[in-house]
């Protein structure tokens, strides 16, 4: 029943990652369309900015922001903040990655593994836990290993439910004529049931990936110092509002990047399988 | 008998917690015991604290939600029957999917200050977007037979909303709901700890700061176990919002 419910949540955080265009033959239109409304949008903040409705301080010009990262990727402040923020959210999603394939399998193959960890991963995934962000502190501290524990923390959750389900729902076909012809458990684990699982295993990593990236941020923003989340933070608080504006910009360009880097990937990886055939 | 043999291992884990505390096998600052922690809950609730800044917080997040849900529930449906707002409107939502919300944080604190208004906007702007995208897959995909025979019966364009579309969309929108729970869950939390004078992130740091370890978690595990629960709680309401489907 609540593995079910897992699989369910996973799935609805999974549906909305690609709103898809309804037709094929006016993609090429719908991708003019989309580039005219979003510069539309950015001439509106401008002009909006610039009529002085409001003041600079709510809103300021989109040509002074662009002036303000520039002015940052010029003196390197930029891609120190950037560099940082992208490390602690990938190495923390390599490790939840890794972490939570492995724990999947040996729940996949171990009846006490699935006992314990089974109501730990149904309660603990749909839990706030950004919560224990001050326990995590209390523990390791404000450095990188701090932060890099919470993604963990927060990402592992949708790769272990979504490999589980995936390694579950292999043909058992495959595994019986895979076992008659004399592969052991290892062989079967590492050769057809994980590739089999493949398609679903790359679904909770597309959602653990955003769920790294806002983590971070958020830890950077509680704990202050390098990163682009403390840097938002420390324009906050000089009121510094061009800053913050530029940090929205900057990690919008980073969040965009980092979830189509990751359907590419898909997209790759999956070459072989049936979804990718369909796609094109 | 099968749930407590299911739970069982939860059961063993805030047993392992009260034996490493209680034997001091780390730091008691770090990890106190979970008794402890009960206690330091009891006192809470008992001074008022945990129930004026849980209050706080639900309002937050409830005001926050319901606004998502109306706005962005109408806004999807209406991109999924309308084609220009489709056309022009939706590469907006596709923007700002992959943005995460937790940078709005700093901005919405710009515009509003530190009280109720900017979390609640934080978490209506957040939370938005899942329903937007769950109410446009789900209205896209509603039977034209249905939406023709509305037509003909002579239902404008509010009434075949409300009527057709709506219910058809409804299970696409409830599952994007879902995952706006969560995310509102998230986004007040973290909101709170960053800028904050009350609720439960508030709490949190300030019992943190104080060193008051014991209530710190009491705290924290509250609101877990409230995202908990409420998830829960709302997958009922689903399964119930949804019977007549089958």
């Amino acid at each position: 029943m609540a593995r079910v419910d897992d699989q369910a949540m996973l799935a609805a955080a999974a549906a909305d990652l690609a709103p898809e265009p309804a037709r094929r033959f006016d993609a090429a239109f719908r991708f003019g369309a989309g580039l005219f409304s979003i510069l539309l949008m950015l001439l509106a903040w401008e002009l909006f900015a610039r009529s002085g409705k409001v003041t600079p301080f709510m809103l300021p010009r989109f040509s002074v922001v662009l002036a303000y990262i520039y002015k940052d990727a010029t003196s390197g402040v930029l891609w120190i903040n950037l560099g940082l923020t992208l490390f602690r959210a990938l190495t923390g999603f390599v490790i939840a990655t890794i972490c939570g394939i492995a724990l999947a399998v040996a729940m996949a193959r171990s009846k006490i593994a699935r006992w314990f960890f089974d109501p730990v991963i149904s309660v603990g995934f749909p839990m706030p836990k950004i919560a224990f962000l001050p326990i995590i502190i209390l523990w390791l501290g404000v450095y990188d290993v701090s932060k890099i524990s919470m993604v963990v923390f927060d990402g592992i959750f949708p790769v272990v439910t979504a490999t589980l389900a995936g390694i579950t729902a292999v043909e058992k076909e495959l595994l019986w004529s895979a076992r008659n012809m004399g592969a052991n458990e290892r062989q079967i684990m590492w050769q057809i049931a994980l590739p089999a699982a493949a398609p679903q295993i790359i679904t909770g990593l597309q959602v653990a990936l955003p769920i790294s990236l806002i983590v971070t941020i958020i830890a950077e923003m509680v704990m202050g110092g390098y990163g682009l989340g403390g840097a938002m933070m420390g324009a906050s608080r000089f009121a510094n509002s061009p800053g913050v504006f530029a940090g929205i910009v900057e990690i919008a360009v980073v969040g965009y990047a980092l979830i189509k880097a990751m359907a590419f990937a898909r997209r790759r990886l999956l070459v072989w399988h049936q979804e990718t055939a369909d796609h094109n | 008998m099968q749930t407590a043999i299911r739970y069982l291992p939860l059961l063993l884990l805030a047993l392992g917690w009260e034996v490493t505390a209680r034997l001091h096998l780390v730091d008691s600052s770090a990890l106190p015991s979970l008794t402890s922690v009960g206690a330091a809950w009891v006192d809470l609730i008992r001074d008022g604290e945990l129930i004026d800044n849980g209050a706080a917080s639900i309002y937050r997040a409830a005001a926050g939600l319901a606004l998502a849900i109306v706005v962005g529930g109408g806004l999807g449906m209406a991109m999924a029957r309308v084609k220009l707002l489709d056309l022009f409107v939706n590469p907006l939502v596709e923007l700002f999917y992959p943005l995460p919300k937790s940078a709005l944080i700093p901005v919405t604190v710009l515009w509003l200050g530190f009280g109720n208004g900017s979390k609640i906007l934080l978490i209506f702007l957040g939370c938005m977007i899942p329903v937007t995208i769950g109410a446009y897959n789900g209205a896209r995909g509603s039977d034209h037979a249905l939406i023709w025979s509305a037509r003909s019966m002579g239902a404008g364009r509010l009434r075949m909303m409300w009527d057709v579309i709506m219910p058809s969309a409804l299970p696409e929108i409830l599952n994007g709901i879902r995952t706006a729970l969560a995310l509102a869950f998230i986004l007040l939390v973290s909101s709170e700890l960053i800028v904050s004078q009350s609720g439960f992130g508030y709490l949190i740091g300030y019992l943190g700061s104080t060193g008051a370890y014991e209530g710190m978690y009491a705290v924290v595990l509250t609101v877990a176990l409230l995202g908990f629960g409420a998830d829960r709680f709302y997958q009922l309401l689903m399964q119930r919002l949804l019977r007549w489907r089958e």
